[in-house]
C-alpha cells in the first residue's frame, strides 16, 4: 500500500547522510584544523612540577659542614581519605586536643579541598617523628609523612656571615633579575646565602606529571621523556675557622663590637664576629618569620653585622698608616724624630700626648710604641702640606685621601657578604662643604691620630693590618676559598694581589718593629703570647653621639689591631669593643686570645684565667640588655636544636 | 513453528548482527578506557561488578539472553501484543511518575532489586510496536488527517509523560517517529515546515526580535510586490502571505520570549544559550568545553587506546554515559571517529535496506522506527559532544553505559531481525 512512497527512502537516506556530513565536517575542524585543543588538553592534564635541588653545603677551612641541609618531616593529611582512626592516640602523639585536631582538618579542607594534601603538622620534632613513624600504619591512608629540607647550622655560629634563606618577596618577583623564581620559592636573603645564591641554589629540575580533574597527580607524563633532573647546588669551602668563630663569639659575649681576623697571605677571613649575635637556627624552619621580626626589633640589633656595617674612628690604631704615608712620600725617614713634650702645639689648640719624657718620639719605632700623638699630628701635617703638592687644599689632602683609598678605606673593599659600609675618608670637597671653604691642615690635624671625621669598618682595620704584615700588599678579604666544581671564575677577584705603596722594606721594618714593641713593651703588653712575636697597636676611639639633640662625648670604644707572627704573619686581626674604655684593657686580650687559639689551637693554662675573665666581662648597657629578648631567643633555638637532634 | 536445530539461525541478517556486536564491544572498550587507571586489577573489577565496564559486560550478557529469547519467539507474538505492550508501557511511565526515584534531576527511574531502570527507554520499543500496528492495520488510511493525528498521538503521548518526569532529552527522541510517518506518506511540506520552524526558533534566539520583525516586514512587502500579478488573480494568496507574516511576527515577538522565561527550565535556557554562543559562563560551558577539548586534542590519528589524558582523568563529565564519544574522539582521533560514525551509517542504511524488503507494512514501519530512533540518538548525542547541539542527556545507542538503554536497543534490533526472518509472512 505504501510502495508508492519508495522515493522517500532516498530522502531519509539523504537526511542521515546530511547530518553525518555535518558532524564529520565539525570533527574535521575540531580535530585537524584547530590546534588549540591539544594545548588546552595539556593545560588541563599536565602538571609542571618544579623539583627543588638540595642547596649547596658550606664547609669551613677544616672541612666541617657549617651550613647544611636537614630533613624534617611534615605530617600531611588528605581529608577525603581519612578513615576511622584512633584520633585520641594521634592527638596524644602530637600533643594537641581534639578541638585542635578538628580545627586543623577544617583548615586543611578550606585551604586545599578534601582530595588534596595539606600540611597537618609542620616540621615535626625528632621524638614526635619517631613515635609517629612507628604507628603510621594506624593513620594511613589519610595521613602521610612527607620529608622537607631545611637549612641547619650545626655550630649555631656565624649567623651574620652565613645568612639565611626566606621566601621571595612580592617586589622581587616583579624584578626581571628574579624571573626564574616563582611565588613561594626560597632564596638567600643575607650573608653568603645571598651573595652565592646562584651557586648554592643549584639547577631546578622540571617534572611533568599527568593530573586529573581535581589536580591530583596521576603519574609521569610520557614516561618522563620531557623531565629534566634537578642538579644540587655547589658546595662552598670557606677560609672561616668555625671553632675560632665560636671562640670569638664566646669572648664577645656580653659586649658590643666585633672581631675580624684575616689570613694576610690569602685574604681569607678566619673569623668575623659581630656582637651581640644570635643563633642562626632561629631563622630556619617554621618559626623563621616570627623570629626574624623579633631579631630585627631587638634593642641590641643582632642582625646588624658590625664587622662590616658599623664604622668607627680608628683612634691610635691608625698611626701605622700615617707613618706609611709619610715614609712613602719621603717627608720622614724611619729615623725621623719629634721633640714631644707632652702635647702638640703646632696648631692653636694643643693636642695632648700620654707621654712627656724626652726622646719618647726620637724615631718612628719609638713614636709608634709610645703612640705619640704629637709625632703623628706633625707627620700628618708634613704630608698634606708638602710643597710638591702645593699645599693641603691644592692637592695635599687629595693625595692623602688617595693613599687612604688604596689602603682600602673610604670605599667598600668588596668582601663577599652583602651590606658592607664605606666608612669616611675626608676629601677636600668634604671639608669645603663642612667648613664652607675655610680650612687647613690644622683643621684636620686629628686625622693624624685617627680621630676626627675619619671612620673605618672593623674589616678595613683588619685589612690594614694585612697590608702592614704583608709589607705593602693585600688580597680582598673574603670567605669563600673555593667552590666545588666551579668554572665561572667567581672568585678570581679574590686571587688578585693588590699592591698599595712602594715603601722600602726598611721602612716597613721600622713600622713593624714599632708595632712589635707595642706588644713587647708598650701599651699592648697584655696581648703577649708565649713564643710568638706579635705586632699590634692599641687604640681608644673617642666617640661622639647625639644625646638629647646635643653632640655629646660618649664612652670610648676600645680598639686593638694586630698581626702575628710578626715575621711572616698568618693572622691579622682587628677588635672593637664599643663603649668600654681603653683598647689595651678590653680589645687587646680578645685579639690576643683569638690569635693564640688560631696559631696554637688552644689557650695555654696560664691564660685560662684571662680567658675566663674576658668571657665574663659585660660592657653592655644594662638598660639595653633589660629590654632585649635576645638571650631568651637564643636559648629557645638551643632548646629546639637539642630537642630535635 | 518447527525449525530444526540446523536451521536455528536461518534468515538472520548477519551484517546487522555483526554491526551490533561491533558497536557493543567498542562501547565496552570505551567505557573501560574512560575508567581504567594504571594500577587497576581488571579481572577482580569485572568479577565484583564494581566498575561501569564490568556492569556493562554483565548487561551485554543479559542482552544476548534477551536477543536469543526474542529470536526464538514467534513473530506473530509481537503483532498480537503490540497494543498491549504499548498500554503496559504507558502504565509503567505513569507508575514512575508516582513512585519513581530521582536520579540527577530527573524523575524517571524505577528501582527493582538493586538495579535502577528507566522505563522511558523501554517505551520507545512499545511505541514503535504500537505505531507499526496502527499504520499496518487495514482500517488505517494514512492519507486522511484523522489517521495522521492518531499516529502522532501514539508517538507523542509517551513523550508528554516523559517530559513530566523531567527527562526532556529522551522525550525529544519520540519526534523520530515523524521520520517513519514521513516514509509512510506524511506530506513532504511538513518536513519543510519543520525545518523552517527550527530556523525561525534559532533566528528568534539569535537576532533581536525588533530587527527580525523589520526583516519580516521588508520580506513580506517584497513578496507582495513581486507577486502582485498572482495576487490580483487570486485574492486568497494575499491572505496566506499575510497569515504567514503574522504568524512569524507573533512567534518571534511573543512566543519565543514567553517560552524562554516561563516554560523552559533555567538550565535548559542556559544550555541553549551556550550552544548558540550567547553565554560564556564557564560553569555552564564546562561540559561542552571539556568534551570539545578531549575530542579536539585527539588530532588526526588520536592519542592511542588508553592514552587519552582528558577522558581518563575525569575532565569530561558523564564520560561513560552521555559523553562516551569523547573517548573515541580522543583516543582514536579523526580517523577513528569517522570509522566509528561510519559503522552507524552502515547500520542505519542496512536497516533501511531491510525495511524496504519487507512485504508487510508492520515490519517496514517497525524497521524504519528502529532506524529513526538510532539516528536521532546518534545525531543529538554526537552533536552535543562537539558543541553542535545543547547538552541533552541521551545515550549513544549500544555504546553508552547503561543497562536500560543497551537492553532496549538490543530488543529493538532483534525484534526487527525476527520480523525480517519471517518477511515472507504477512503480518498485521
Amino acid at each position: 500500500m505504501s510502495v508508492f512512497n519508495q522515493p522517500r527512502k532516498r530522502v531519509i537516506q539523504a537526511i542521515i547522510l546530511g547530518m553525518v556530513v555535518l558532524i564529520i565536517t565539525r570533527l574535521f575542524f575540531l580535530q585537524i584544523v584547530e590546534k588549540k585543543y591539544a594545548k588546552l588538553a595539556d593545560a588541563n592534564a599536565v602538571l609542571r612540577k618544579v623539583v627543588y635541588p638540595s642547596r649547596g653545603i658550606i664547609y669551613d677551612r677544616k672541612n666541617k659542614a657549617i651550613l647544611s641541609n636537614d630533613v624534617l618531616y611534615d605530617l600531611v593529611v588528605t581529608p577525603a581519605s581519612v578513615k576511622a582512626i584512633d584520633t585520641a592516640y594521634l592527638c596524644k602523639i602530637l600533643n594537641i586536643d581534639k578541638e585542635e585536631f578538628r580545627k586543623r582538618i577544617v583548615n586543611a579542607i578550606v585551604r586545599n579541598g578534601r582530595v588534596r594534601q595539606s600540611v597537618f603538622a609542620a616540621l615535626l620534632p625528632a621524638e614526635v617523628f619517631g613515635q609517629l613513624q612507628e604507628s603510621m600504619y594506624l593513620f594511613q591512608p589519610g595521613f602521610e609523612l612527607v620529608p622537607r629540607q631545611i637549612r641547619s647550622y650545626p655550630f649555631s655560629a656565624a649567623a651574620n656571615i652565613l645568612g639565611y634563606i626566606g621566601e621571595i618577596s612580592p617586589e622581587r618577583l616583579k624584578d626581571s633579575a628574579y624571573a626564574s623564581y616563582n611565588s613561594g620559592d626560597y632564596l638567600g636573603l643575607a650573608g653568603l646565602e645571598r651573595t652565592y645564591e646562584a651557586v648554592l641554589m643549584g639547577t631546578r629540575g622540571i617534572q611533568y606529571l599527568v593530573k586529573d580533574n581535581l589536580n591530583r597527580p596521576q603519574g609521569a607524563y610520557e614516561n618522563g621523556e620531557f623531565d629534566s633532573a634537578a642538579i644540587a647546588g655547589k658546595n662552598l669551602r670557606l677560609s672561616l675557622d668555625i671553632e675560632l668563630q665560636q671562640f670569638g663569639e664566646k669572648l664577645m659575649k656580653g659586649k658590643m663590637g666585633s672581631i675580624v681576623a684575616i689570613d694576610p697571605q690569602t685574604g681569607g677571613i678566619l673569623a668575623m664576629v659581630s656582637a651581640p649575635t644570635f643563633d642562626p637556627n632561629l631563622l630556619t624552619g617554621s618559626y623563621r618569620s616570627t623570629n626574624s621580626v623579633l631579631l630585627n626589633r631587638d634593642t641590641t640589633k643582632p642582625t646588624f653585622n658590625r664587622a662590616i656595617q658599623a664604622t668607627y674612628p680608628p683612634g691610635s690604631t691608625f698611626k701605622p698608616m700615617i707613618a706609611l704615608v709619610g715614609l712613602d712620600e719621603g717627608v720622614i725617614t724611619p729615623s725621623f724624630g719629634y721633640p714631644c713634650g707632652g702635647a702638640y702645639y703646632g696648631c692653636s689648640r694643643p693636642i695632648k700626648c700620654e707621654h712627656h719624657d724626652a726622646g719618647h718620639a726620637a724615631n718612628l719605632r719609638l713614636a709608634l710604641s709610645h703612640s705619640c700623638n704629637s709625632y703623628f699630628s706633625h707627620v700628618y701635617r708634613l704630608c698634606v702640606d708638602a710643597g710638591k703638592f702645593g699645599g693641603i687644599r691644592s692637592g695635599g689632602l687629595q693625595k692623602w685621601s688617595d693613599y687612604m683609598n688604596s689602603f682600602g678605606f673610604g670605599h667598600r673593599i668588596g668582601v663577599d657578604v652583602p651590606s658592607e659600609a664605606r666608612g669616611i675618608v675626608p676629601t677636600p670637597a668634604f671639608y669645603d662643604k663642612m667648613y664652607k671653604g675655610s680650612w687647613n691642615s690644622c683643621t684636620s690635624v686629628f686625622l693624624g691620630i685617627g680621630q676626627g671625621e675619619l671612620t673605618l669598618t672593623p674589616l678595613q682595620m683588619a685589612n690594614a693590618m694585612c697590608i702592614v704584615a704583608n709589607r705593602g700588599s693585600y688580597y680582598i678579604p673574603h670567605f669563600v676559598q673555593s667552590i666545588d666544581g666551579d668554572d665561572a671564575h667567581l672568585l678570581d677577584k679574590y686571587k688578585e694581589k693588590h699592591v698599595v705603596a712602594h715603601i722600602s722594606d726598611t721602612a716597613y721594618s721600622a713600622v713593624i718593629h714599632g708595632m712589635t714593641d707595642v706588644v713587647a713593651s708598650g701599651t699592648g703588653r697584655v696581648a703577649q703570647i708565649e713564643g710568638i712575636s706579635i705586632g699590634g697597636k692599641t687604640g681608644t676611639a673617642e666617640n661622639y653621639g647625639i644625646v638629647d639633640g646635643k653632640r655629646t662625648k660618649l664612652k670610648n670604644h676600645a680598639v686593638f689591631v694586630a698581626f702575628a707572627p710578626a715575621e711572616s704573619a698568618r693572622i691579622a686581626i682587628a677588635v672593637i669593643v664599643e663603649n668600654s674604655g681603653f683598647g689595651a684593657r678590653y680589645a687587646a686580650p680578645i685579639a690576643s686570645l683569638m690569635m693564640e687559639k688560631y696559631l696554637k689551637d688552644s689557650i695555654s693554662t696560664k691564660r685560662q684565667a684571662l680567658m675566663k675573665t674576658v668571657m665574663e666581662t659585660v660592657t653592655l648597657d644594662p638598660a639595653m640588655v633589660a629590654k632585649s629578648k635576645l638571650d631568651s631567643l637564643n636559648a629557645s633555638a638551643l632548646f629546639k636544636k637539642n630537642g630535635t637532634k | 513453528m518447527n525449525r530444526s536445530q540446523a536451521k536455528l539461525t536461518q534468515g538472520i541478517d548477519w551484517p546487522i548482527v555483526g554491526l551490533y556486536l561491533a558497536l557493543v564491544i567498542i562501547g565496552i572498550m570505551s567505557i573501560f578506557a574512560a575508567e581504567y587507571r594504571g594500577d587497576d586489577n581488571v579481572w577482580q573489577n569485572i568479577i565484583h561488578l564494581n566498575k561501569n565496564y564490568s556492569r556493562q559486560i554483565m548487561w551485554f550478557g543479559v542482552s544476548l539472553v534477551l536477543a536469543s529469547i526474542i529470536w526464538l519467539t514467534d513473530s506473530k507474538f509481537f503483532t498480537a501484543t503490540s497494543n498491549l505492550l504499548y498500554a503496559g508501557g504507558l502504565l509503567l511511565l505513569l507508575l514512575v511518575l508516582g513512585i519513581g526515584k530521582d536520579v540527577k534531576g530527573s524523575h524517571s527511574w524505577l528501582v527493582i532489586g538493586g538495579f535502577q531502570f528507566q522505563p522511558a527507554e523501554l517505551t520507545k520499543l512499545c511505541t514503535n510496536l504500537a505505531l507499526a500496528k496502527y499504520l499496518s492495520s487495514q482500517e488505517t488510511d494514512f492519507t486522511k488527517l484523522r489517521s495522521r493525528l492518531i499516529a502522532a498521538a501514539i508517538a507523542l503521548i509517551p513523550a508528554a509523560i516523559i517530559i513530566l518526569q523531567d527527562e526532556t532529552g529522551l522525550a525529544l527522541v519520540y519526534f523520530a517517529f515523524f521520520l517513519v510517518m514521513f516514509r509512510e506518506g506524511l506530506p513532504g511540506i511538513l518536513l519543510v515546515i519543520a525545518f523552517s520552524g527550527i530556523v525561525l526558533v534559532l533566528s528568534a534566539l539569535l537576532v533581536d526580535k525588533y530587527v527580525l520583525f523589520s526583516i519580516f516586514s521588508v520580506i513580506t512587502a517584497l513578496v507582495i510586490y513581486f507577486m502582485r500579478r498572482e495576487i490580483k488573480r487570486k485574492r486568497s494568496r494575499l491572505l496566506v502571505i499575510l497569515g504567514v507574516y503574522a504568524f512569524c511576527s507573533i512567534f518571534v515577538m511573543f512566543v519565543v520570549p514567553f517560552a524562554f522565561t516561563k516554560v523552559l527550565k533555567d538550565y535548559q535556557v542556559r544550555r541553549i544559550e551556550v550552544m548558540l554562543g550567547k553565554e560564556n559562563d564557564p560553569k555552564a560551558t564546562y561540559n561542552t568545553r571539556q568534551s570539545m577539548i578531549a575530542i579536539g586534542s585527539g588530532g588526526f590519528w588520536g592519542k592511542g587506546y588508553l592514552k587519552g589524558t582528558q577522558t581518563r582523568f575525569d575532565f569530561v563529565p558523564e564520560q561513560s554515559t552521555d559523553f562516551i564519544f569523547c573517548t573515541i574522539g580522543e583516543d582514536f582521533g579523526f580517523i577513528g571517529s569517522v570509522i566509528f560514525i561510519g559503522l552507524y551509517v552502515a547500520l542505519l542504511f542496512r536497516i533501511i535496506f531491510v525495511a524496504e524488503r519487507q512485504r508487510s507494512t508492520y515490519s517496514r514501519v517497525y524497521a524504519y522506527g528502529v532506524a529513526s530512533i538510532i539516528f536521532f540518538h546518534l545525531a543529538i548525542n554526537v552533536s552535543m559532544t562537539i558543541g553542535l547541539a545543547p547538552v541533552i542527556g541521551i545515550p549513544l545507542p549500544l555504546v553508552s553505559y547503561g543497562g536500560s538503554s543497551l537492553m532496549t536497543f538490543t530488543m529493538l534490533i532483534f525484534i526487527m531481525l525476527r520480523l525480517d526472518a519471517d518477511r515472507q509472512m504477512v503480518l498485521r
